[in-house]
């Protein structure tokens, strides 16, 4: 039973992951392919080789930032769907402050600056759901879910019509504040969308774990979370945790949004955070809310998404989305069923 | 007893290491209306979840009209005509009256539920018992008392001719009360047969046939209620000549009263006319007024549900006030928050320690200074070596078990969860502290440790507003005892004055007095 | 002609709002949130597709289009109800999921990462008139559809449903009360097993209409409009007829913003966001505050 009881963190989504392997079996094996071939196949094509590695990793940035979007927010009970339509906004703002700045401005500047922006884009678009739902007690879930169409639309609205390249979905390259790539340093990445946003995503995580664990915030987010009414008894203020909480994690997803938009293609393009948002939400629940759990939740992800691209010759990609489906699923049938396991049959009787 | 309609026989009940039915006996007579009474946590409620098939018990028999029907679930229960009318009403209240009547065995024509048979129903019940109300009506458009009508009319129109009533009358105004008395006449004028729960010891003498008391999860008598008289009862429920002896004894140097409280010491709170407000009641507060001195213990005593947790959760500037003013040391501190309150020497240690009281996944050490967590942090950073230190003092002076800051506080007994709390409020400066059961589901030696500290406390000059439903408790600690029934202090008397056979029956409601100082 | 034009293809837009609108109002009202109207609508889509594929028959093709959403159903069900997973958590998932699976089953069964080829639909009056040309021709052929005299008929039917069957005052407990209906003897889990089946067959009728209307499958092809009947559900605030109006609503708002392409009042994407916006606005409370069921998410044990 204590053996159990210490395991049972890790237990659950290693017992999902084998679930989902199992459904990925059955997939592989409907197209005549043989699953160990396959698997082979994913991992060649994603740590076989540096450039795999590379686009891993530059996957994985994004996913890491949603990620602790919605971690940080469930760390304080709330449950942030709206990652996708803050990372969408971050990006955009980030873009918009590349295209703002002088050509020329020096990278020391101009990133630190552009990096702002987005982190204010992502938060302005967190801070409604935590507005509405402190001062009305909206409902998180729907607001963000409706938020994310809202806020996609009006990017469309804007790239369509005031900012965009003719013919062209995305708007013109920024003019300062781009991201270099590892390729610059590391030449076996070359040709890889892995960029230096990755330590962007490092220090978000970093400055994740020390918020939640160090500072007094944190120490009443976490309350927050786990009891509310014992953190109104402490003197916390719900509300205004909820708030600054949402706030926050937009910031991060919003500083996500950098990946695309300053590490790889130098401009905003609709569309390019499609899906992030709700991976994000599978990363979180697999990394367990902490920082190192969203970071190499975050590979694991990035390393199905990328695998799915080099198995497409054999097995549709979407194979990978399945899975992901899956994998969240099953997260969410084993934690609580594993609780109700350690803890034991107390009051089940009625 | 073969004329017995219920009977329980030795039932045991626990919830994992709780044993909230120990030996719990009862034995009810076809067509009387019977009267169970017990403290708080008794465990009269769940005996009585237990014969309407809400609980299985662990052990023990339960009958009906003689036939062993241990274990039943409600389905069969209802079958066999058993009906609980439960505390916290069973209704859906977006649903109509008739709509919640009939839900889970509605009249059909064809495919479709006939709300016309419904509403007959409902009328036709009305009819019998004398019970009116319009079965249209959506149930959260009601009243309370028109709303404990539905719940009884549900249970009849299900076809109990065994009714339990789980404590009808506490959220029942008066008239509402009487009127309640002529419908259970009613019913056992029809042969019903009728179970009450209640507190109220002139509830018992007004309405009931037999009473039985419980007390700490067993039945610890069964009188008929023309033998008995309200005092003997209160002796039953609280076991006082024993326990109560005994409490002197144990702390005879530090008896309260020895510490006669000197009227012209300093007034540290004082609360004037306060009134919590309630939806669709009356207010849970409804204008108390109250001064503790320093160097003194007030006791609230009374039956839980009087409006004592509102009170206290009110003065810790946990819940809004309608009216009425807080002072602090002189200081008017009603729209203060809970940190503010806090700040300038409010302590509160809630009743419920494992919802308020405490983050239970939290460690020993964090939960050491929830409140307090703005004093143990620089510029936003927490001080862990601060709060490591203050939990390795706190740990050693109030001797919490196991004596490791990093133990999460779920791991931990009641006693030692019970002693983070007190060490927390109490550890630090404070010139009020709120105690809302202090002791309530603690281990003895616990017990005991906590009223020291109480003491110690008084003694050094602090003013602490006590409320126990515990009345052992309040008379071995208080120095004055106020007496809380429906929202208001009825009586406080100085310690010399009060006991059980004093106070219960402003506790019960059978006396209401002026305040005596 | 030009306002009966204009009312012919708001009701075909709004047809699978209706449906979808209809089973959110169901599940919602048992207390299940249902995040996954959408999936179920683009399985009812794909499984009306293969159906009317291999049989050529449009009715076999709703056959399996109501088949796939209930299988859909059944697993959202097992999840949430049975092993008592985090319904939002679920509902999020198995949208991913539909949309994954899906196209997979594009790929296995069709070998194309966009569209099915031509299937069979319910075109009874093309037939009939020799598919005359005529605009009130046209008109009529897309009326004569048994999905939209159903699509009419979803919110009405489970507006009877909840309020005039024993199972629908089942269902209105369930969702308010859990306690309470358990106290009466009332099986929770099984009332929320049939609330989310029924609302997954719904859904799934939505899809199956839209596939069958464009003759074919393409790759997520709901395009948020369970989203959008999810937005009808609450801003309807949960009550059938209100929701049927926001149905309508949102329809005509897209209509009117398809009709008025040219003239670019108002642009595209505003019209888009109505839905949401209304949403997020009822449920702020800032006019008529949207109430959800009391127990709605809630587990119970």
């Amino acid at each position: 039973m204590n053996v159990l009881r210490r395991l049972a963190p890790i237990l659950a989504p290693l017992l999902a992951l084998l679930i989902a392997a199992v459904v990925g079996d059955a997939l592989i094996l409907t197209f005549g392919q043989s699953p160990a071939a396959v698997y082979r196949l994913l991992v060649d094509g994603t740590l076989g080789n540096a450039y795999g590695i590379g686009q891993v990793i530059y996957k994985a940035t994004t996913l890491a930032c949603t990620g602790m979007a919605v971690a940080l927010g469930l760390r304080a009970g709330l449950f942030n769907i709206g990652a996708e339509g803050q990372l969408a906004m971050g990006g955009f703002a980030a873009a918009v402050v590349g295209l703002l700045l002088p050509v020329g401005t020096p990278a020391l500047l101009a990133v630190p600056v552009c990096l702002a922006g987005a982190a204010l884009g992502g938060a302005a678009v967190g801070a409604v759901p935590g507005v509405l739902k402190a001062r009305f007690g909206a409902h998180e879930v729907i607001v963000t879910i409706m938020l994310n169409f809202i806020v996609l639309a009006f990017l469309n609205w804007i790239v369509a019509t005031r900012l965009h390249v003719p013919e062209q979905l995305h708007t013109p390259d920024i003019r300062a504040g781009a991201i270099g790539r590892l390729a610059g340093a590391f030449p076996a990445f070359h040709g890889s969308a892995a960029n230096w946003t990755i330590l962007v995503a490092l220090a978000a995580a970093g400055f994740m774990a020390w918020h939640l664990f160090r500072t007094r915030q944190g120490y009443e987010l976490r309350a927050v979370g786990l009891q509310p009414a014992a953190a109104e008894s402490g003197g916390v203020h719900v509300g205004r945790v909820w708030l600054r909480t949402m706030t926050l994690a937009g910031a991060i997803a919003g500083l996500g949004g950098t990946n695309f938009v300053l590490g790889y293609k130098q401009y905003y393009e609709e569309g390019f955070a499609a899906g992030a948002g709700f991976i994000g939400i599978a990363v979180a629940l697999v990394g367990r809310n902490h920082p190192v759990g969203v970071l190499l939740a975050s590979l694991l992800f990035a390393v199905l998404s990328q695998g799915g691209l080099a198995v497409n010759a054999v097995v549709p990609k979407q194979m990978v989305d399945v899975l992901t489906a899956v994998v969240i699923i099953a997260v969410a049938v084993t934690v609580p069923e594993m609780q109700r396991l350690v803890r034991g049959a107390h009051g089940a009787n009625r | 007893m073969t004329d017995s309609a219920l009977e329980a026989i030795h039932i045991v009940k626990r919830f994992g290491s709780v044993e909230a039915n120990r030996d719990a006996n009862l034995s009810v007579g076809a067509g009387e209306i019977h009267a169970v009474v017990g403290e708080n946590g008794a465990g009269k409620s769940t005996l009585m979840r237990v014969l309407a098939g809400l609980f299985v018990p662990d052990a023990g028999t339960v009958r009906v009209h003689g036939r062993n029907v241990t274990g039943w679930d409600t389905r069969r229960a209802i079958a066999a005509g058993v009906g609980m009318v439960h505390q916290h009403f069973m209704l859906v209240p977006t649903l109509t009256v008739a709509e919640n009547l009939v839900l889970g065995q509605e009249p059909t024509r064809g495919v479709r539920l006939d709300l016309a048979a419904a509403s007959e129903s409902v009328n036709s019940l009305c009819a019998r018992t004398g019970l009116r109300v319009d079965p249209s009506r959506r149930v959260d458009a009601l009243s309370v008392g028109e709303a404990q009508r539905v719940e009884i009319l549900k249970v009849l129109y299900r076809g109990a001719r065994i009714l339990i009533l789980d404590e009808p009358t506490a959220v029942l105004s008066p008239p509402e009360v009487r009127e309640l008395w002529t419908v259970l006449r009613t019913l056992k004028a029809r042969g019903d047969t009728v179970v009450v729960i209640t507190h109220k010891l002139d509830e018992v003498a007004e309405i009931s046939d037999a009473v039985t008391v419980m007390r700490a999860g067993e039945t610890v008598g069964c009188l008929r209620t023309q033998d008995a008289t309200p005092a003997a009862i209160a002796r039953m429920m609280v076991g006082r000549d024993v326990v109560l002896a005994g409490d002197l004894v144990r702390h005879g140097d530090h008896a309260p009263g020895a510490a006669v409280p000197d009227v012209a010491r300093r007034v540290a709170l004082e609360v004037t006319d306060l009134v919590v407000a309630r939806p669709r009641q009356r207010p849970a507060v409804d204008g108390v007024s109250l001064v503790v001195r320093e160097g003194e213990i007030v006791g609230i005593a009374g039956v839980e549900g009087n409006g004592q947790t509102e009170l206290i959760e009110a003065l810790a500037g946990l819940r809004p006030t309608e009216a009425g003013s807080v002072r602090l040391n002189g200081r008017e501190i009603v729209a203060f928050d809970v940190r503010a309150r806090a700040d300038v020497g409010i302590s509160h240690i809630p009743e419920d320690r494992q919802r308020r009281g405490l983050v239970l996944e939290y460690s020993i050490a964090d939960n050491l200074i929830l409140g307090l967590q703005h004093r143990f942090a620089h510029r936003g950073v927490m001080q862990r070596d601060r709060v490591r230190r203050n939990a390795d003092r706190q740990i050693e002076a109030f001797d919490i078990r196991p004596p490791r800051p990093d133990v999460p506080a779920r791991a931990l007994s009641g006693g030692n969860q019970q002693k983070i709390v007190v060490a927390r409020e109490m550890g630090r400066d404070f010139s009020v502290l709120l105690a809302a059961q202090p002791t309530r589901g603690v281990d003895v030696g616990a017990i005991e440790f906590i009223h020291a500290r109480l003491r110690a406390a008084r003694d050094g000059g602090r003013a602490i507003l006590l409320v126990s439903a515990d009345l052992v408790e309040v008379l071995a600690l208080a120095d004055r005892v106020a007496v809380m029934y429906e929202g208001r202090i009825v009586v406080t008397l100085p310690r010399a004055q009060a006991s059980a056979e004093v106070l219960g029956p402003y506790m019960t409601g059978a006396q209401r007095g002026a305040k005596l100082s | 002609m030009i306002v009966l034009a204009f009312l012919v293809q708001a009701l075909r837009i709004a047809v699978p709002y209706l449906f979808a609108a209809a089973g959110g109002v169901l599940c919602e009202r048992s207390g299940v949130i249902a995040l996954t109207l959408e999936g179920w609508m683009l399985t009812g889509a794909f499984s009306a597709t293969l159906g009317s594929y291999y049989s050529g028959s449009a009715w076999a093709g709703l056959v399996c289009g109501v088949a796939g959403g209930l299988l859909a159903a059944s697993l959202h069900a097992l999840a949430t109800v049975r092993y008592r997973a985090d319904q939002v958590v679920v509902g999020i998932a198995a949208n991913l999921l539909a949309v994954g699976a899906t196209r997979f089953f594009l790929r296995l069964a069709f070998d194309s990462s966009s569209n099915s080829p031509r299937v069979s639909g319910f075109d009874w009056f093309a037939a009939v008139s020799g598919g005359g040309t005529s605009d009130g021709a046209s008109l009529l052929s897309s009326l004569a559809n048994p999905l939209v005299l159903l699509g009419m008929l979803s919110l009405p039917f489970v507006s009877w449903l909840l309020n005039g069957t024993p199972f629908g005052l089942r269902v209105r407990a369930v969702g308010e009360r859990p306690d309470a209906a358990v106290s009466v003897g009332i099986h929770v889990g099984r009332v929320r097993w049939l609330a989310v089946l029924g609302a997954g067959a719904l859904a799934s009728l939505g899809g199956s209409y839209l596939a069958l209307e464009q003759h074919q499958f393409t790759d997520s092809m709901t395009a948020g409009r369970g989203f959008i009947a999810l937005a009808a559900v609450i801003f309807g605030n949960w009550e059938p007829r209100r929701v049927a109006v926001a149905c309508a609503l949102f329809a005509i708002a897209e209509t009117l913003q398809i009709q008025l392409q040219g003239l670019q009042l108002i642009p595209s994407q505003f019209v888009e966001m109505i839905p949401y916006l209304l949403t997020i606005i009822a449920l702020a409370g800032v006019v008529g505050r949207s109430v959800s069921p009391a127990a709605l998410g809630r587990q119970v044990d």
